[in-house]
């Protein structure tokens, strides 16, 4: 049985973990906010973006002149994995679920003897996949010392992407990051940059009867890099709000898990310091009978 | 025919503008061009440059550099990677523009060198733009 002393300062250095955690988790809910505000206001200038790019890509789509940004190299046979995590840790599942996502699909590429990739943007997923698909990592951005992610962070992620991609590094680049659905739901997902995709509903909105000015090629020409800048921009926002999120529910739990401890604690304490003081009594009272 | 349409201007990071506006002045990257409401549709690439937009409320100045803008009857959308009003541009900011646009100079691929060439002598027109 620990004595009072071992009790007291367990309870004390609980009493400090918990501390930390609170803290972490008010710092986290107010960078979550602010994370939250960044994306959303980012979100008209992606859409509008991959509205007009849609329209553009269908009515260009088809023909032999499209950009290989568009149209692909040609072949699938090497892939770019651009896996986006968090830079630190004490966020719950975050990071390992992107990673999770990114190693399975990794797997399944080499499994059907394709050229596999990799880029990590931030350094948890880096130490994740270290183990056992460390032989494949071409690059990493350390964005650690960035306190506001800004769209230059993503413009120079995009051109690294895109020197690689002039030079026939690879014909498919796909990210990974975290789809922020709410505070405790956030969706590791993987998004195909390179050819770009649009979905059908995008280019339902009719880009027929715009007039171009320059061409209809020179603009996707010009349009489609900025829009990779803008998919890994808009990918950064969602994966750091999504980690925020997770930051702030898992401190959340950790601050609760650190209460349920404090109370066992000082109630074990109280219950052995009972039995200290009802021994010394029995002690004095045998001693004073004995007399 | 209503006399005022929708102006948006927005950049990756933020909405810079939302208002109703009479009269746009865009540097579009094949010359100059006004919309005005009624406006046929049209979608053309930005070259750096000043937006002015004239309102109900008066003008607006803003710098502009690498986007579109999307013109249609109702309004205009200009989607610019970067985004300042006039009077917030300083040297300082044109000057890391000139160094972003010199570096896409050095290493623009031989097709779109006269492209990043003429993007870098536009650069420099708007430094004639900077408040003293």
């Amino acid at each position: 049985m620990p004595s009072l002393k071992d009790l007291k300062n367990r309870i004390t250095s609980v009493k400090n973990t918990r501390k930390i955690t609170k803290a972490m988790q008010m710092v986290a809910a107010a960078k979550l906010r602010r994370a939250q505000e960044a994306a959303e206001s980012a979100r008209p200038f992606a859409e509008r973006m991959n509205a007009v790019m849609s329209g553009l890509a269908a009515s260009v789509g088809g023909s032999d002149s499209a950009p290989r940004l568009l149209a692909g190299t040609g072949s699938d046979q090497t892939h770019l994995l651009v896996v986006m995590t968090g830079e630190r840790g004490l966020c719950g599942g975050f990071n390992a679920n992107i990673a999770k996502l990114a190693r399975a699909r990794a797997n399944e590429l080499l499994a059907q003897g394709k050229t596999v990739k990799i880029l990590t943007v931030g350094k948890k997923g880096r130490d994740a996949m270290r183990r056992d698909l460390g032989q494949y990592f071409v690059a990493h951005v350390d964005l650690s010392e960035i306190k506001k992610i800004g769209y230059v962070d993503a413009q120079k992620i995009a051109r690294d992407l895109l020197d690689r991609f002039e030079a026939a590094e690879f014909d498919v680049a796909t990210i990974f990051f975290s789809r922020f659905e709410s505070v405790i739901s956030q969706v590791p997902s993987a998004k195909q940059i390179i050819p770009a995709q649009f979905e059908e509903a995008d280019a339902a909105g009719a880009s027929a009867f715009y007039d171009y000015e320059p061409s209809e090629e020179a603009i996707l020409a010009d349009l489609l890099p900025r829009g990779v800048a803008t998919a890994i921009f808009a990918a950064l926002l969602e994966n750091n709000a999504s980690f925020n999120g997770a930051q702030m529910s898992a401190m959340d739990n950790a601050t609760r898990n650190a209460g349920d401890m404090i109370d066992k604690l000082t109630i074990e304490f109280n219950r052995s310091r009972q039995a200290v003081i009802t021994n010394e009594l029995i002690e004095i009272i045998s001693g004073a009978e004995a007399l | 025919m209503a006399d005022t349409m929708q102006f948006d201007l927005v950049s990756p990071e933020r909405k810079l503008a939302s208002v109703q506006a009479r009269e746009v002045r865009i540097p579009g990257a094949e010359g100059d061009l006004t919309a005005m409401p009624g406006h046929s549709a049209l979608i053309t690439t930005l070259r750096p440059g000043i937006l002015t937009v004239v309102g109900p409320e008066g003008t607006a100045e803003y710098a502009v550099t690498g986007g579109f803008a999307e013109i249609s009857a109702e309004g205009v959308s200009v989607l610019a990677e970067r985004g300042v009003p006039k009077a917030e541009l300083t040297a300082a900011i044109h000057a890391e523009m000139m160094a972003e646009a010199k570096k896409v100079v050095d290493v623009a691929h031989p097709s779109v060198a006269d492209a990043a060439v003429k993007m870098l002598s536009d650069m420099e027109a708007l430094g004639a733009h900077i408040n003293a």
